[in-house]
């Protein structure tokens, strides 16, 4: 038995302590926001946050979590996050995989760096955009910054 | 019928509720967040399509509260299809546009109309948009002419003095209106003795528009639905690997290992592969790994790249098919003074590495059949399923989600549906089966490998007599296409922008041979014109400087045609061609035609003397006559910049002991963030007229030559071969 708390809530878990935490959210808990891209922790599809560092879940056992998880589904209600709000305004997502894992690396990157260069950017954030999407992305992060102080 | 549209409805309705008492709490509006992208905020369902009662057509339904459901026949991998589709729709209806939901048309529905009723449903060749304008458009017209008769029966005017706008009747006279919501039931009723006339683009009031995605806001909170993410109780779990070698087989498993593995179920043995299936993904992921399998490599379990490679490179002096033939290149060749520019150009496989791995869930009962797939292809996804269970084609249900990328892979060759239909047949429960980064990635369908060998003539004044092209390359039709498609030894995507080039070459001369190998091939994202396009614009850009000229004034000297004389011009201008840059940067152009439209990149990069490559600032210029929504043709042509770099800079699998070397993103590299060039810029150079072009795919071929032109220039170095991460760039 494992004891998960994802966005808040407890949650009690048979789950062997090696389970890759991604698919303990998907297929235990039904929080399928969260998406799997490799299993080797290298595109970030599946980013989560453990007390607000960004994690990729696939490769994290989830025995090992100690602390609270964040997922897509619990970044916010109603898209009112920042990070949700720029991605609105500039329109980011193609196919949208790869975005609940963009938007929680990015978020998670944001507390840390409230004023971030683009070279800051690139530097944190390397999760796969298949599609493409980093010119928008880039934007888009520099304006979630912009909105969290208010502008 | 079954409900499944009233879920969907009730589902995409509280969506909308819980999304506008969310934006008044938090002031979202006061920050500026557009009232259109909240609105539209509704994930694609997985419809059914099959309540004609309650429907205007069978491409909408408007229901009492006015919302509007549009149905399309293609399928959302990030192109935006669904979004413009469902504009074109609108703009004829006149419908509230913040009131539009999209769902997926019916594959069953399709099938029993004979395939009359959407078409062929498949997204492919960029042709989302330009094979269904007429038919989205009439769609819309057909239903409000239907709404303004319903609303002059009802108020007995004539129908003459009705007018249509946002979504309502209105009789000006009378000063009297109705919602759509409140007339579609009588509407459904009236019968048009003549369709409506549709719009031409000049006419448009709202196709053209930069308009926000309908999907957005469902892709940033988690709540859109991909294949992966279908869910059906009592379901189990399948991991799968097949032979590393294509063509090997199966030969033993000791199953010793799974003891240790909670979970696990069983094991599935095909001819080519071996499956394990859990009570859960991990399990069965976890019980495959503990397998220890053998194979039998087969006939080909010694081939690699380097041969490959070299039976390539051979066959361009060997025996070929005629594309095209005008004029006597051999002439051209032997003219006094003739100054020949001959080049041989190669490119290696590559994967299609969508962001969501190949998956697929099933629940096959002896009479009807549901399966749950990101497709490009539904009517493909119906037709295997049949011929796989026996199961009647109208009992069978195809709910397409979200795709997680396409790029080709999932356009109609579902391996992993098959994997999945093998699993469910052994285990009698619904399965979802869903490929390690691994298996999809070493059993991909890749791009082709390619080699091409071009001769020219220039006279003295440095004009271009003379092009002669030779291309092996392997079929794509093989598999697909009845045998007499590829009778003649030609095939249309092995000639893509190397046959018919726009250039008005006196004399020409393209030969291709379709030669195979056991490496399966299939359509990549631009396909022929992804590799030819780097083929031919590299030399093209070769052929100028051997003429001693530029390379935009070299290329403007051969072009008659408006529309790509106005792409290279605007390159030009909007690309500052000319314009001095310092040592050890470049700028480089290409231009080509794909999928009906013209495309054209200009590169500017920077090299160190070491050799380290960076990208500063992609200039692209696109014609496709005319644009639906200028946002998502944008998002396009950014995207495949990206993706037509990640190809030229690391893109390849090798073969080594007949299998593919590389498996995950380890070892396939995909750009990042920091990969990407500093500035992409977009214009559209739209010609207009009768004509509509592609969009999903002309932005990936200018960029590999567009680049190696442009490393030319700030290095001296030409680049013949892909990936350049082989390459050596430094330069003193």
């Amino acid at each position: 038995m494992i004891t998960l708390t994802v966005n808040g809530k407890r949650h009690e878990l048979d789950v062997e302590d090696d389970a890759p935490l991604l698919w303990v959210l998907r297929d235990e808990l039904g929080l399928t926001g969260t998406k799997f891209g490799c299993g080797i922790g290298q595109c970030g599809a599946c980013t989560v946050q453990i007390d607000g560092q960004p994690v990729r879940s696939c490769a994290f056992p989830a025995g090992a979590v100690q602390g609270q998880i964040t997922t897509i589904e619990g970044l916010s209600q109603d898209l009112k996050h920042p990070v949700q709000q720029a991605w609105l305004l500039e329109d980011v997502p193609q196919c949208g995989y790869c975005q609940s894992g963009q938007i929680m690396a990015a978020a998670a990157f944001l507390r840390d760096n409230p004023n971030p260069t683009d070279a800051d950017i690139d530097a944190n954030i390397s999760n796969i955009c298949r599609c493409g999407t980093y010119p928008r992305l880039k934007k888009a992060i520099h304006r979630a910054a912009a909105l969290a102080k208010g502008a | 019928m079954d409900g499944s549209q009233n879920v969907a409805d009730k589902t995409a309705l509280s969506r909308r509720g819980l999304i506008f008492a969310g934006l008044s709490a938090a002031g979202g509006l006061a920050i500026g967040v557009p009232m259109k992208a909240l609105a539209n905020v509704q994930p694609a369902v997985l419809a059914e399509g099959t309540n004609p009662a309650k429907e205007m057509t069978a491409f909408l339904v408007i229901d009492p509260d006015n919302s509007v459901t549009i149905r399309v026949p293609h399928a959302e991998m990030g192109q935006g299809t669904s979004t413009a589709l469902a504009m074109l729709v609108a703009e004829e209806l006149e419908c509230d546009w913040s009131k539009v939901r999209i769902e997926y048309a019916s594959a069953t529905r399709n099938a029993l109309a004979g395939g009359k009723l959407y078409g062929e449903m498949q997204t492919v060749g960029s042709r989302g948009v330009r094979t269904s304008v007429a038919m989205m458009q009439q769609a819309g017209a057909s239903a409000r002419e239907r709404l303004r008769l319903a609303a002059a029966q009802q108020w007995n005017v004539a129908p003459a003095d009705c007018s249509v706008a946002s979504g309502q009747c209105l009789h000006r006279a009378s000063n009297r209106t109705a919602d759509f919501g409140a007339l579609a039931a009588a509407a459904a009723l009236v019968k048009l003795d003549v369709e409506p006339p549709i719009r031409k683009p000049d006419a448009y009031k709202f196709v053209g528009k930069w308009t926000p995605r309908l999907d957005t806001a469902a892709k940033i909170d988690g709540s859109a639905q991909f294949g992966l993410d279908a869910k059906v109780p009592g379901m189990v779990y399948a991991a799968v690997y097949s032979a590393p070698v294509f063509g090997g087989t199966l030969k033993s498993v000791d199953e010793s290992g799974l003891k240790d593995v909670r979970g696990v179920l069983g094991v599935v043995k095909m001819k080519d592969a071996v499956a394990v299936v859990a009570d859960r993904y991990w399990r069965a992921k976890k019980g495959l790994d503990a397998l220890r399998i053998e194979w039998d490599g087969g006939a080909n379990a010694s081939v690699d790249s380097e041969q490959l490679a070299r039976q390539y490179r051979d066959a361009l002096d060997g025996p070929m098919a005629t594309a095209e033939k005008t004029g006597d290149v051999q002439a051209a060749f032997a003219a006094p003074g003739a100054k020949l520019v001959e080049a041989v150009y190669e490119v290696p496989f590559l994967a299609h590495g969508a962001m969501e791995p190949l998956n697929c869930t099933v629940d096959i009962r002896p009479d009807r059949a549901d399966v749950w797939i990101s497709t490009q292809a539904p009517m493909a996804v119906l037709g295997i399923v049949a011929k796989e269970t026996g199961v009647a084609p109208e009992n069978i249900r195809v709910h397409n989600g979200f795709l997680g990328g396409g790029f080709g892979r999932r356009g109609g060759a579902h391996d992993e549906l098959v994997h999945a239909l093998a699993v469910a047949k052994a285990v009698d429960k619904p399965v979802k089966l869903i490929w390690s980064r691994e298996q999809d990635i070493r059993r991909d369908r890749y791009r082709p490998q390619a080699a091409v060998k071009f001769k020219a003539a220039l006279d003295g004044t440095g004009k271009a007599t003379a092009f002669q092209t030779r291309v092996a390359v392997p079929s794509l039709l093989r598999e697909i296409a009845p045998p007499e498609a590829i009778a003649s030894g030609v095939e249309p995507m092995a000639v893509e922008c190397l046959a018919r080039s726009f250039y008005t070459f006196p004399s020409r001369d393209v030969g291709v041979l379709l030669k195979n190998s056991h490496v399966p091939v299939s359509f990549w994202r631009g396909v022929g014109s992804s590799q030819n396009g780097f083929f031919i614009e590299s030399f093209v850009d070769e052929m100028a400087h051997a003429a001693g000229q530029d390379p935009y004034k070299f290329r403007r000297a051969m072009l008659d045609r408006p529309d790509v004389l106005g792409v290279l011009d605007a390159m030009a201008e909007k690309g500052d061609w000319g314009k001095p840059l310092p040592k050890g940067r470049g700028r480089g152009m290409a231009v080509i035609e794909a999928y009906g439209s013209v495309s054209g990149q200009v590169v500017e990069v920077s090299v160190s003397n070491a050799g380290e490559l960076k990208v500063d600032r992609v200039v692209c210029v696109l014609d496709c006559y005319h644009v639906v929504n200028p946002n998502t043709v944008h998002q396009q042509m950014e995207g495949a910049v990206i993706m037509g770099l990640t190809a030229a800079l690391w893109g390849e699998i090798t073969i080594k002991d007949g299998a593919p070397e590389q498996a995950n993103f380890d070892t396939y590299q995909i750009a990042r963030m920091a990969d990407a060039p500093a500035k992409i810029e977009v214009h559209l150079n739209l010609s207009g007229g009768d004509k509509w072009g592609g969009v999903g795919e002309p932005g990936l071929g200018p960029l590999a030559p567009a680049l190696a032109n442009a490393i030319f220039a700030a290095t001296g170095k030409r680049i013949r071969k892909l990936p350049l991460k082989n390459a050596d760039l430094s330069w003193a």
